[in-house]
Formats: structure tokens, sequence, C-alpha cells
């Protein structure tokens, strides 16, 4: 077997070369020997900045929430008007410009966390990224990742694209032992001159230095496979149409990839923008800063969703923010760092249709330190679960150190 | 062992196989690979005729005039390069004031706080307030038409000349015209940058927000020193103490604070004391800042600011693990809290402002603490954190951290333990002597040995720069070089964590990485990254085409 498939890559890779590779064959490549064809991926998304998530998902059965915010709140569900929450179980309702969503959510497909973080108390979105992205709140001094020491160490061929983050350097929940890829865009992950290319390849295999061979043997099959990919034109399936953007981008290019069986496992993107201190919306709520990034935010998902199409059943996406804001909105109709905040999951098997997590008030004695929502469930336990029943790393224990995570019965 | 040194001796297992243990680090380089050796750790690798202007000196000489930087005049083509990056002479409170934040911009603009004098910068100002006010008001950008501005005649040559043409087309203008089109035309402004005279680029820089441009003149100084620097090892050396304590340019009030911390705070001191090198960090707000000390206050404290403050142990966790005793040094939960209760009351007087070093008393925990098994009285006041840093400096595990990580930048990334060892002793007997633990090292037979002979992979910044000057490169401006920097994931003065980046090769060897290495040496030689020239007749020394042994695994490697 393993004769097999080392035959497959090399003449696979030697026809990439000449520029001849058929897409059969760049799949059978990563597909053979394995015992089941398809990967399951798991699609991390960080929306950096800090999002506020009382404005995302509405509490719109909380009278207080209104209190609060007499100025920048989502108006309750009404029919007819386009600048209300749109329900989704009587009590919360989504912002109106992540319509597309909506069915998402009453097809079963999409299910939401509230008043999920860090039990961290930090308010800097450095530190708290930096938590949430090693998957170890409180503790700087870890070097790698949690998506990272979510692969579990594999032998024999694995996939230049096995871990791929979407932008200039690789993110921190990608950083560790484990080969991970920062792609910025498929179109630019090649070498400029295709004769200084032949020439590097040759000299980085005759290289002395074992590191420098494999980090470069690792580096010129991540080119030949996305060359080949980049080979077909891509359109989206299902009239997908992604927003313009680097957001709606990065989920193209991750759909692209999955969609050519390059071996993903883990794929990550991120959004900024969150961090919205003044005028977070405007005199709609349908409208201003918060409204457009979450019109790009959810159109993005969506076209992803549609151009997915059953592929998606191998597929699990989660998206997370390193805090939320605070309840009461300040002095210039924006809010200012808090504590909770929610996440999104979707894909194929994520039991979706309901906002999971303990709901704990808005009243002043329930805020977390009289100011902002409380964190009734840690984003370990969401990941986690992700982690151990669709990704399939049961040690979670290398994953979360120190942790053990309480299932919220996401999958 | 310490965690990273465990990486560290992993890939140099792979890389020596089963060389003996006795065996490594004895044998010697050969005499005519000294020089070579000397050039690719203690300085950003060789320029053309590097190699022979060291051995007319002698090597002996040369390193000890690099451990005498006072003593090397400094590049004049430098000094005026840098002269342009006004704000590199600035203090933070001057930085805040002249490249003003949105928020100050309003200040001024509504008198609660002064311009600066300069017109143009007034000016400048003046319109960010204004735009700021806009956005708060919601209303759209006032964007001029310029198609009402100019003639359709101007606007060819402004969006199609050849560089002159339309920099004359542009000084040709009246000078609010001038402003307009910075502001209206983005393609028009970086076309005319190539072109434009210092003052004018100034002005193009102002038109991208004035804050930009205090990070813009750190990393092109950043880049410059290390290119054209003739004191390289002080360079290397404040790269690496600024790395080992380090902080983030992008945290709130750093971004007016990092300018004086590098060149007040580390850049005089990589070769003087330790210890005051630790104090001068301790107290300076840019690392009070950064590791939120400024707002660590008694449990008890009676301060004026919002009730929810209290003890912050940030600073004192750092202060112990990453700047002097090391993760293993000892230490525990305890002694953590204890320095952090030490430090209660180390504050900044106006951080947004750029304001300095304040100790505030009625913050301070005056109660008796225990350190390290030390006994601090009751009442110590601001003495109890100077009474910390003393216990720290003078510390055996600090004295073994600090060598070990020097060696691990200059030698090869699992140091070997007798070389760590005895520059340890040299760090107590001088106590804490920078420039003689560095004498130390570099009178070792391990500095000189053929295990250590090219064994360390470049950082990006470390291949920047070598690769520019490895071909005489003629930097007009250093923007995107910094990019680059950054593109092969190191950027410059903006690592989140404390950590710093890794001196161990592993960190630099990734796909991602290694693709970008190959392809700013293309763009390089093919004089394509803007703002830089490669002189032919320095490339002509590398011996084939300059693109391909620029992307060279040997130039990996320092």
């Amino acid at each position: 077997m393993t004769t097999r498939r080392i035959f497959l890559r090399n003449s696979a890779l030697a026809m990439v070369g000449a520029g001849s590779a058929p897409l059969w064959l760049t799949r059978a490549l990563y597909a053979a020997g394995a015992p089941a064809p398809r990967k399951k991926v798991l699609i991390a998304i960080f929306q950096r900045g800090a999002a506020d998530g009382l404005n995302v998902v509405v509490p719109h059965g909380e009278k207080a929430y209104y209190d609060l915010r007499p100025t920048i709140a989502v108006p309750p569900p009404a029919r007819g008007r386009d600048d209300a929450a749109l329900d989704l179980d009587g009590f919360f309702g989504l912002h109106p410009s992540l319509a597309p969503l909506k069915g998402l959510f009453d097809e079963g497909r999409l299910a939401i966390v509230d008043a999920v973080g860090s039990p961290d108390p930090t308010r800097s979105h450095f530190d708290a990224q930096d938590f949430m992205e090693s998957g170890t709140p409180g503790l700087k001094a870890t070097d790698s990742g949690w998506m990272n020491r979510a692969l579990r160490p594999e032998h024999g061929k694995i996939s230049p694209v096995r871990a791929v983050a979407m932008g200039p350097t690789l993110p921190r929940s990608m950083c560790g032992r484990e080969p991970a890829v920062a792609v910025q865009d498929l179109a630019g992950f090649q070498i400029g001159d295709a004769q200084a290319a032949g020439e590097f390849e040759k000299l980085y295999a005759d290289s002395p230095d074992p590191s420098l061979r494999s980090a470069a043997r690792e580096t010129f099959e991540a080119v030949a496979m996305l060359q080949s990919i980049r080979k077909q034109p891509y359109t989206p399936a299902g009239g997908a149409q992604y927003p313009r953007g680097r957001f709606g981008d990065s989920l193209r290019q991750i759909a692209q990839l999955i969609k050519a069986d390059a071996g993903v496992e883990m794929a990550f993107a991120d959004i900024g923008g969150w961090d919205h201190h003044v005028n977070e919306l405007g005199q709609r709520a349908s409208e201003g800063q918060l409204a457009n990034l979450l019109r790009e935010f959810g159109q993005a998902l969506s076209a992803f969703w549609r151009d997915m199409g059953d592929r998606m059943e191998d597929v699990a996406l989660v998206t997370m923010s390193e805090f939320g804001r605070t309840a009461r909105e300040n002095g210039n109709r924006g809010t200012d760092h808090g504590h909770a905040n929610c996440m999104f999951a979707m894909g194929g098997p994520i039991r979706g249709g309901k906002v999971y997590g303990r709901w704990p008030g808005l009243q002043k004695e329930q805020l977390y330190e009289g100011r902002d929502l409380a964190e009734t469930t840690d984003f370990r336990d969401v990941l986690g679960e992700l982690v151990a029943r669709h990704s399939g790393n049961p040690s979670l224990d290398g994953v979360f150190p120190g942790y053990t995570p309480r299932f919220p019965g996401l999958v | 062992m310490h965690k990273r040194a465990v990486a560290g001796s992993l890939f140099l297992f792979c890389m020596f196989g089963f060389a003996g243990a006795a065996g490594r680090f004895s044998a010697q380089i050969p005499k005519d690979g000294k020089i070579r050796h000397a050039l690719s750790r203690l300085t950003f690798g060789p320029r053309p005729g590097d190699a022979e202007r060291v051995r007319a000196m002698g090597l002996k000489k040369w390193i000890d005039l690099q451990l005498h930087p006072s003593r090397i005049p400094e590049n004049p083509v430098l000094e005026a390069k840098l002269k342009a990056l006004d704000s590199l002479y600035m203090t933070s409170e001057e930085l805040v004031f002249n490249y003003p934040t949105p928020q100050i911009a309003r200040l001024m603009a509504s008198g609660q706080m002064a311009y600066p004098d300069d017109p143009d910068r007034r000016m400048m100002i003046r319109k960010l307030a204004a735009r700021f006010q806009q956005a708060q008001e919601q209303a759209g950008p006032a964007q001029p038409a310029i198609a009402d501005l100019l003639t359709p005649e101007q606007i060819r040559t402004l969006r199609a000349g050849t560089p002159q043409q339309r920099l004359t087309a542009f000084e040709a203008l009246p000078a609010e015209k001038q402003d307009e089109v910075i502001e209206a035309m983005p393609g028009v402004r970086l076309a005319l940058f190539d072109a434009a005279p210092p003052p004018l680029r100034r002005r193009i820089e102002l038109a991208g927000g004035p804050q930009q441009v205090v990070a813009r003149d750190l990393l092109e100084g950043k880049l410059l020193r290390a290119i054209y620097g003739n004191r390289q090892l002080e360079e290397v050396l404040t790269d690496f103490w600024f790395n080992h304590f380090n902080i983030y340019l992008d945290k709130g009030a750093d971004h007016y604070l990092v300018t004086e911390y590098e060149r007040d705070v580390i850049r005089p001191l990589v070769l003087g004391k330790f210890k005051d090198l630790l104090n001068a960090t301790a107290k300076s707000p840019a690392m009070l800042f950064y590791l939120d000390n400024w707002q660590s206050v008694a449990p008890s404290g009676r301060t004026a600011g919002p009730a929810r403050r209290g003890l912050n142990e940030n600073y004192a966790r750092e202060l112990l693990e990453l700047h002097t005793l090391g993760v293993d040094g000892g230490y525990t939960q305890k002694d953590v809290t204890e320095v952090a209760r030490c430090f209660t009351g180390w504050t900044i007087s106006q951080p947004q402002r750029g304001g300095g070093f304040q100790f505030n008393p009625r913050a301070h925990d005056d109660g008796e603490k225990i350190v390290l098994g030390t006994r601090i009285p009751a009442g110590g006041g601001i003495e109890d954190g100077e009474r910390v840093l003393d216990i720290l400096a003078s510390h055996p595990s600090t004295a073994h951290f600090i060598s070990w990580k020097l060696a691990q930048r200059f030698v090869a990334d699992d140091p070997p333990k007798p070389l760590v060892e005895s520059m340890a002793r040299t760090f107590l007997k001088t106590r804490g002597g920078l420039r003689e633990v560095m004498t130390a090292m570099l009178a070792s037979k391990e500095f000189w040995s053929t295990d250590a002979y090219r064994c360390k992979v470049k950082s990006p910044l470390e291949f920047v720069a070598s690769a520019v000057r490895s071909v005489n490169g003629d930097v007009d401006y250093a923007v995107s070089l910094a990019n680059q920097v950054g593109q092969l994931g190191q950027p410059l003065y903006r690592k989140q964590e404390p950590t710093g980046y890794s001196n161990s090769s592993a960190q630099w060897l990734n796909t991602a990485g290694l693709l970008a290495r190959m392809n700013f040496a293309l763009q390089l030689a093919a004089n394509r990254v803007p703002g830089v020239k490669m002189d032919p007749a320095g490339a002509a020394g590398l011996g084939g085409p300059a693109g391909v042994a620029l992307g060279s695994p040997e130039f990996q490697k320092r």
C-alpha cells in the first residue's frame, strides 16, 4: 500500500511539474490508502476586535437589554420591519443583517451558543485573542495553538495543506509542531519565475541540512498541489455569491481546497473590525458599522454553505471573538470591552436550530463585574466537542491542557 | 531542561546525527573561515568587501571595536537617511503632540490643546479632526471631485506620466490643491512617492493618518540601521534585547512609547550592566503599559480610578519567567504574587499623553513581602520594587538564563553547556557585565567551532537585511523591506506575546516562510522591491544569478 501511495505521489508530482496532472490523480494521491476517502474538516473563524454578541444574537425577550441600550438596541421582531431582530426561539433573535443565516438555523443546520467565552477576566484584545487562540486562558507561555494540537500526529504521507490558514502569517491558533501553511491567496502561492523555481527545488533537495530540505519539500509539494488545483477554473456551486473582500475570498478558497480533495483537515480565516466603541449602529439597527460588517459576515457564511453543497456533511465551522462588549451602551452610541459573547457552529454534524448555553440574565446583579454578560459556557467546551466528536481526536487533554471540556451536545 | 531548549536539541540532533557529545563544539573553524563566521554572527551579514576590510584590520581588533560601538564613527549615509525620519528623535510626549491620534486631534481642534507650530502639520491635524467629526456624525466623506479640481491634462499627467512628469505636474499645483490630490487620489500618492523629495514624502505619509508615521519611521529606522549601520553588533544586540524585553507596538498607548523605549532604554545599555537594563525597562512607560503594571494597585489601595482595579500579576510573572530567572529558574506562584505586590504603585503619569514613570504611594501595598526567600520589610515604598530587581539581577538563575539565551542567538540552537556555564560565571563575577559576557563568549572555543559554523537559520529580519547588504543595495525608503520582513513571519515591533520571537532556527522553517523568502530573493534581484536598487557590481560577487543565490538554502544560514 505504501509503495502504491508513494508511486502515485511521485508520478503525480512529476506530472504536475510537467503541468499536466489530472485532478483525479491529485485526488487519488491523497485519498489512496486512507480508510475514509473524505477527511473531516474543522474550520475556525475568528472575529477580531470583540464583536458585540448582544447585538448579534439579540435577547429581545429580556427587558433589561432595551433599558441598557436606549439608542443602539435592535428592535424586537416585528412583521414588516426590516430593521428588527429575526426571531429564533421567542427569546433570542438574529440581527437583521444576518438574514442569510436565518434559514440555516430554521433548518437545524446552524447552532448558536450564547453567554460563551473565556473564564479569564482580561479585557485586553491582545491578551484575550492570545488566550483564545492558544486555548489556554491565563497562560501566556503556551507556545502552540489549539488547532495545531488538535491535529493528531500522522505518519506516512501528509497533505501539504492539511492545516491551512488564509492570511499572510500563520495565526497563533495554528502554530505548533504539526505542519501548517499560511496561504495569502491560492493564486499567489507559487514561485514567480518558473526557471528559478526548478533551480530552487534542486538546490534544496541537495541541501545538507535536513530541516531545510524537509521544509522545502513541504513547500514545493504545496506549491505543486495548489498549482494543479488552480488549473481548474473555480466557479462556486449553487450560484453562491461570496461578498467582496478578504473574508469572502478566504471562505471561497477554503471551499475550493476542500472540494478539490486536497486533504484539508483544519482551516482558519479571520475577519477584523468589530471594535465598535463609537456609533455601533446607524439611526436604524439595520444600518451602520456593525450592520454592514454582519452583512458581509452572514453573506460569506451562507455563500460558503451553498457552495459546499453536500460536501458540508464533512465540515464543521465554528466562529469566535475574543470577548463580548458591555451590556450598557457607552456615551458615544457604542460599547466598550466586556466579557461573554456568542459563537456560531454550522455544518453537517451540527445539531442546529437551537440556542445553547444557560442565559445568565442582564439585571445588574446578574452581570459580570456589574457590567458585562456573564460567561456560563467555556469556549473550550464548544471547541473541545468539535475536536473530539467531529474531528475524532479524543485526547483533549493535549488540546486543552488542564481543562476538561463539558460538551454542550452540539454534535 | 528549558522547554525551548528541547526543541532546539532535537533540531541539532537531526542535523548532526550521531556526532559524539564529547567531541561536539571542539573542532575549530579553519583560519580562513573565521572572518566569514564572525561577520555572519556579529553583523546583519557581510557586504561586498567586508571580509577584506576585516582582514586588513585584523579580526581581533575588529571584534574589539564592535564591542565598543562608541569608538566606531557612524556611517554618514545612514545618518542622512535617518534624519528624514524626524519622529525617531522625538520624546513620547512630542510624538503624541506632533503625530496625534484622532482623539488628540479633536482636542486641538476644539482648543483644549495647542497645535504644533509647523503649519503643514497644523493643517493636517485640522483635517484629521474634521474627518473624525464627520465619521462621528455619520456624514459621508466629503471627497472633492477630482474633475472640479484639475484640468483633464493635469489628471492625465498625474495618473500616467513618468515619475518626474508627475512630480512636476504636482508641484505646479497650488498648495491646497496638492493636499486635495494627495487625499483624493491614492494611486497618484503612491506613484509620486518614488520621485518625491523628503518633505513631500512626509506630507504623503501624513495623509494616511499622522499616527501611522510613528510606526513607519520605526520600521524604516530598524531596516536602515541593520543595512547601513557601522555599529553592527550594537544593532544586532539592540534587536536581541528589544526582543528579550519585548513590547507590542499596537497595544494602545504603546504606539507612542516604543520609539523612546528602543532609543533610550534598550540601545544605550546593550553592552552595559544587565541590572541597569532591567531597571530601565522596569521603569519605562512602554513596559509598564505593555504588561499592565501601571494599573496594578494594592487590593486595599485607595485610588481615584475605577473601583474594579486590583493587583495585576502580569508584569511580575513575565519579569521572573522571561526577563530574568527563566521558566525553570526556581520561583513559585507565591513569588509571583509577592513580586506583584512589590511593584504596586509603579505607574505612568499620563500614558495617553506620553507621560513618564511615576510612583504612586497611594496605590502601593506597604505590607511585608517575601521574595525568593528574602524578607522585604513593610514600609519600603518604591524601594520594594528596586529591591526585587536587585535580587533578580544578581541571581544565579538569571546569570544562567541570560547566558543561555545569548549563546542560543550567537552560537547554536542548543548551546553547549560548558559554554553557558562559563558565560554565567562571567556574568556573576562582573555583576552582570554584558560586554564581559559577550567577550567571554567570543573568546570561547565553542563559538569558533565547526559545529557552530553556519548552523543557524536566519530570522526574517536577518535574511532581508543580509540580502540587501550582500548586493550592496541602495535603499531609498525601507517600508517595503519592512513589510517583507512581516510577510516572512516577523512583523517588526508587532510580536504580541511578551516572549518575543524565538531565537531558534526551527521557528523560521515553515512552508509559507520559505516560499516567501525565495520570492523576495527573486524580486530583489529583479529590482522589483520598491525603494531598493541592487548594485550590479555588488551582486556579481554572489556567483550565479542573484535571485537564485539569495533564495538558496545556503543563504538562509548564518
